[in-house]
C-alpha cells in the first residue's frame, strides 16, 4: 500500500426499527419456494469424497485431454494446501468437502445428443416446468438456451443458427472436445485456478457449463443464455463458465439458477470468466434464485461463486449485472480487471436477504490502463433476520492515468431485525484519477406506503413497487426478458414482509 | 355519503379529533378551515385509513359502510381520495405507472376490465391536459424532483385520473401561483357532479372564490366549532379566528 491509499473504513448500520412492519415480518413463514420440486430420475453418481482418483475419473469420464486432467489435478493439489476463507460477513457450520459427491449426471446413453428430441422428458418437463421451455418453436423471440441439470449441460438451443456466424456457443465439455486450443488459450486466463479456495476446487472438479465464442467483428444476433439447475442431493454443483469476445466483437450472456428445497445445505462453487478483446463488449445478466433455505435457516444453496471478466483490450467494455434473490449464503464479487486503455467496467447488483440469508457481494474494480471508468451501483434489501454486506474495493494502478471510479451503494430495511453493511475499500495509486463513493441506507417508508394503499394499491404490491423503484437504476440494465423475471422474483421472495 | 358521528382520534398518545360531526351528501362542496395545528390533516388522514391514527371514540359511514374497518387501500377502491397536503415521493416509479397500477386496482374492484398502456395512456394525457401539466410529467418518477406547486397540481391530476366518489382535498392550494390556482380549481370544477362530493381543506378565501362550497366548517382544537354558508369564509378572511374562538369562551 502506498501513499495515495485512501480507506473509507467499514461503515455499519444496524436494522432500523419499522414498527408497524415487525407482525408481517414474521408472515414471511409463510413465503413459498416455487421450484423446489425435485425431479425423479436416474443418475449416474460418483460416491462421495474427492482425491485425486475422483479427479482422474470425473476427467476421464468426459473423455478430456491428457493436458487438461493435468490442468485439474495441478489445482486440485494447489487446493489442498489452502485455507477455506473466513473473511466474509457470513457463517456457517465448516463444509466437509469429503461429504459431497463431485459428479452427477442423467443417466443416458453414452452418444451425443443430435436434437432435443433425444433429451430425456424428465428433464424437459422440468425445464417447462421452471419457464424454460428448451423446444426452440415455443421460446420468445432470440435467446438462445444452454441448460445444465446438476453436472452435466443437456441441450443447447440456436446452435445452428449461431454457428452461421461463426459463433460457438455449447456446453464446456463440447468445447473442450470440438474447440481444444480456444479453450486451452483462456480457460484460467482470467480466474486462475491458484486464485482462491473456490476457484482452486472449481478448476479441479469442474463438471460442465457453458462456452462462448463471438469471434471478430461479431455483433451476437440474439441473447445467450445458460440456465443451471441443481437436482441430485448431496451433490456440489461447479459449472464453469468462459466467454471471449474478440476484436469489435459483442455479446449480452444472460445466466439463471434454481434448485430443488432440500432440508440439507448445497454447494455451488462456479467460476465464470470473460475476455473482451479491442472494442469487444460483453453484458453478462445474472437472476440467480438458488433456494434459500426455510425462515429458521435450514437448507438452501450455498452459493460461492468467482466470477471476472478482463478488458484486455483497447475500448472494451464489461458489465455485469446480477439480481441476488437465492441462496443461503451468497459469497460473489464479479469483478473487472481494466487492462486495455479506455476500457470499461460496470457492475449493477441487487442482492436481497430474507429469512436467514446471508449475502456477501460486491465488485472488484481494477484500473490497470489509461482512461478506464467503472462504475459501481449496489442495492441491497434485507428484511427478516437477513444480513446483506456490500464489499467493493476500487484500485487503481500507478499506470491507470484519469481512471474513474463512480461507487453508489444504497441499502434498504424492511423490519428491525435484519442487517445492511458496507465495506468499500480504495487504493488509489495515481494521482490524476478521480474516485467518488457514495452510500445511503433507508427503511422502507410507511408514507410511501400510505400513499400507494391510498390510491388502491395493495399492501403487498404497494411495497413490491418502492423496492421496485429502489432497484430500477439497476433492472434497467436487464433484458427485457429478465427485469420482468427480476421484477417478479423480488415480489416472491419479499412477499408478506411488509404491509 | 359520508357520515362522521363523534369522532375521537389520537397519534402517538395524543388526543387530536376530539368529537367531530359531519355529514357530507353526494354533489356537496363542504370547506374545512381553522388555525394550523386544529386537526384538519388529521381528519383527512383518519377518513383515508392511515393507521398511524387511531381512532379512539365515534364512528364513520361511507355510502354505507363503515369506513373504520377497512384498510386504506379498500377504502380508496370504494371511492375515497385524498390530495395529500405533503404528496410522497416514489424514487424509480413513473407517475403514468403509478397512476395505472392505482386506476387499475380500482377498476378490479368495480369488476370493470383493466386498462392496457395504451389506452391509459391517452386516458392520461386527457387528464393532464385537464389540470395543464406537461405530459413529460408522465415519465418522470412520482413527485420525485417536482415543486412544491408541481406536486400539488399532481395530486389534483390524480384525483382527476381516478375520479373518486368522495375527495379530500388536504391544502391543494397551498403553493400555488395565481394561474395554477384557477387551473387547479377549473380542474376541481370540472370534476363536481351531483354524484361526488368534496371536503376542502384550505386556509385561504380565495380558493373559495373559484370552488364555491355549499357549507363552510371551522375546525379548531380537534372539533367543528361553526357551520357555515360560504360568506363564513369571507368573514373569516376579515376577521381571523379570534372572534371564534372568543365566541366559544362566551358560549
Ligand atoms: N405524528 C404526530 N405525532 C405527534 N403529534 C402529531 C402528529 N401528527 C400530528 N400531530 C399533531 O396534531 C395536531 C393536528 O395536526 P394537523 O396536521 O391535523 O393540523 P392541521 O389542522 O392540518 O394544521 P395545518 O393547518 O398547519 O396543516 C398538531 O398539533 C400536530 O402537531
Ligand atoms: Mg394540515
Amino acid at each position: 500500500m502506498s501513499d495515495h491509499d485512501v480507506s473509507i473504513g467499514d461503515a455499519e448500520y444496524a436494522g432500523t426499527r419499522v414498527e408497524q412492519s415487525n407482525r408481517q415480518v414474521a408472515d414471511l413463514a409463510n413465503q413459498e419456494y416455487k421450484y423446489g420440486f425435485v425431479t425423479d430420475l436416474e443418475a449416474d453418481t460418483f460416491e462421495p469424497g474427492l482425491n485425486e482418483d475422483i479427479v482422474r475419473r470425473l476427467s476421464a469420464i468426459k473423455g478430456e485431454p491428457e493436458w487438461l486432467c493435468e490442468w485439474r489435478l495441478k489445482a486440485f493439489r494447489h487446493w489442498l494446501e489452502l485455507e477455506e476463507p473466513d473473511w466474509a460477513n457470513v457463517s456457517y457450520p465448516p463444509i466437509d468437502f469429503q461429504a459431497l459427491r463431485y459428479y452427477s449426471a442423467p443417466k443416458r446413453d453414452k452418444k451425443k445428443l443430435n436434437s432435443l428430441d433425444e433429451v430425456d422428458k424428465e428433464i424437459l418437463e422440468t425445464f417447462e416446468k421452471l419457464g424454460i421451455p428448451l423446444d426452440e418453436q415455443k421460446r420468445l423471440s432470440g435467446v438462445a438456451v444452454d441448460a445444465v441439470f446438476d453436472s452435466v449441460s443437456v441441450a443447447t438451443t440456436h446452435s445452428d443458427i449461431l454457428a452461421k456466424k461463426g459463433i460457438i456457443f455449447c456446453s464446456f465439455s463440447e468445447a473442450v472436445k470440438d474447440h481444444p486450443d480456444l479453450v486451452k488459450k483462456y480457460l484460467g486466463s482470467v480466474v486462475p485456478p491458484s486464485d482462491n479456495f473456490y476457484a482452486a476446487l472449481n478448476s479441479a472438479v469442474f463438471s460442465d457449463g457453458s462456452f462462448c465464442f463471438i469471434p471478430k467483428g461479431v455483433k451476437c444476433p440474439m441473447d445467450l443464455s445458460t440456465y443451471f439447475r441443481i437436482n441430485a442431493a448431496e451433490t456440489g454443483q461447479f459449472e464453469r463458465t468462459l466467454v471471449v469476445a474478440e476484436e469489435g466483437a459483442s455479446v449480452n450472456y444472460l445466466e439463471g439458477c434454481t434448485a430443488p428445497q432440500r432440508d440439507e445445505n448445497q454447494l455451488h462453487a462456479a467460476v465464470v470468466e470473460l475476455v473482451a478483446l479491442d472494442n469487444a463488449t460483453v453484458r453478462y445478466s445474472t437472476v440467480q434464485n438458488w433456494y434459500a433455505g426455510d425462515v429458521k435457516g435450514k437448507g438452501g444453496i450455498y452459493n460461492f461463486v468467482t466470477k471476472r471478466g478482463k478488458c484486455a483490450g483497447v475500448n472494451s467494455h464489461i458489465s455485469w449485472t446480477q439480481v441476488e434473490t437465492g441462496s443461503a449464503i451468497t459469497w460473489k464479487y464479479p469483478s473487472c480487471l481494466l487492462m486495455g486503455d479506455n476500457s470499461v467496467g460496470e457492475f449493477y447488483s441487487v442482492a436481497v436477504s430474507n429469512m436467514r440469508q446471508q449475502a456477501d457481494t460486491g465488485t472488484k474494480m481494477i484500473h490497470m490502463g489509461k482512461n478506464t471508468k467503472s462504475t459501481v451501483i449496489s442495492k441491497t434489501i434485507s428484511a427478516g433476520e437477513g444480513n446483506n454486506s456490500y464489499r467493493g474495493q476500487v484500485q487503481v494502478m500507478p499506470k491507470a492515468e484519469n481512471a474513474r471510479n463512480y461507487t453508489q451503494c444504497d441499502s434498504l430495511l424492511i423490519g428491525d431485525q435484519c442487517g445492511a453493511h458496507t465495506f468499500p475499500y480504495i487504493e488509489v495509486r495515481n494521482n490524476t484519477s478521480a474516485v467518488e463513493h457514495e452510500a445511503s441506507t433507508s427503511k422502507i417508508s410507511e408514507d410511501q406506503l400510505f400513499y400507494c394503499k391510498q390510491r388502491g394499491i395493495g399492501p403487498e404490491d404497494a411495497i413490491s413497487m418502492v423496492i421496485n423503484g429502489f432497484c430500477k437504476e439497476v433492472f434497467d440494465h436487464l433484458p427485457m426478458e429478465f427485469a420482468v423475471e427480476a421484477t417478479k422474483l423480488l415480489g416472491v421472495s419479499l412477499e408478506g414482509s411488509v404491509g | 355519503m359520508l357520515e362522521i358521528q363523534n369522532l375521537h382520534a389520537s397519534v402517538e398518545g395524543n388526543d387530536i379529533l376530539q368529537g367531530i360531526n359531519l355529514t357530507v351528501n353526494p354533489g356537496e362542496v363542504h370547506a374545512i378551515m381553522g388555525p394550523n395545528g386544529s386537526g384538519k390533516s388529521t381528519l383527512a388522514q383518519v377518513l383515508s385509513g392511515n393507521d398511524a391514527y387511531e381512532v379512539t371514540e365515534g364512528s364513520a359511514t361511507f355510502l354505507g359502510v363503515d369506513l373504520l374497518e377497512l384498510p386504506a387501500e379498500e377504502r380508496a377502491r370504494l371511492g375515497m381520495f385524498m390530495a395529500f397536503q405533503y404528496p410522497v415521493e416514489i424514487p424509480g416509479i413513473s407517475n403514468a405507472y403509478f397512476l395505472q397500477a392505482a386506476l387499475n386496482e380500482i377498476r378490479k374492484s368495480h369488476d370493470l376490465e383493466e386498462l392496457d398502456s395504451l389506452e391509459f395512456r391517452g386516458l392520461l394525457q386527457e387528464k393532464m391536459d385537464l389540470v395543464a401539466i406537461d405530459r413529460a410529467f408522465a415519465d418522470r418518477p412520482v413527485n420525485q424532483g417536482f415543486s412544491g406547486g408541481e406536486k400539488k397540481r399532481n395530486e389534483v391530476l390524480q384525483l382527476a385520473v381516478l375520479e373518486p366518489r368522495l375527495a379530500i382535498l388536504d391544502e391543494s392550494d397551498s403553493g400555488l401561483d395565481i394561474d395554477a390556482l384557477r387551473i387547479v380549481a377549473d380542474g376541481v370544477n370540472k370534476m363536481r357532479n351531483k354524484e361526488r362530493g368534496f371536503i376542502v381543506v384550505t386556509h385561504y378565501q380565495r380558493l373559495l372564490n373559484h370552488i364555491v362550497p355549499d357549507v363552510v366548517h371551522v375546525l379548531y382544537k380537534g372539533r367543528i366549532v361553526k357551520t357555515g354558508g360560504k360568506e363564513l369564509a369571507l368573514e373569516l378572511e376579515k376577521k381571523g379566528y379570534d372572534w371564534v374562538k372568543e365566541e366559544l369562551a362566551t358560549a
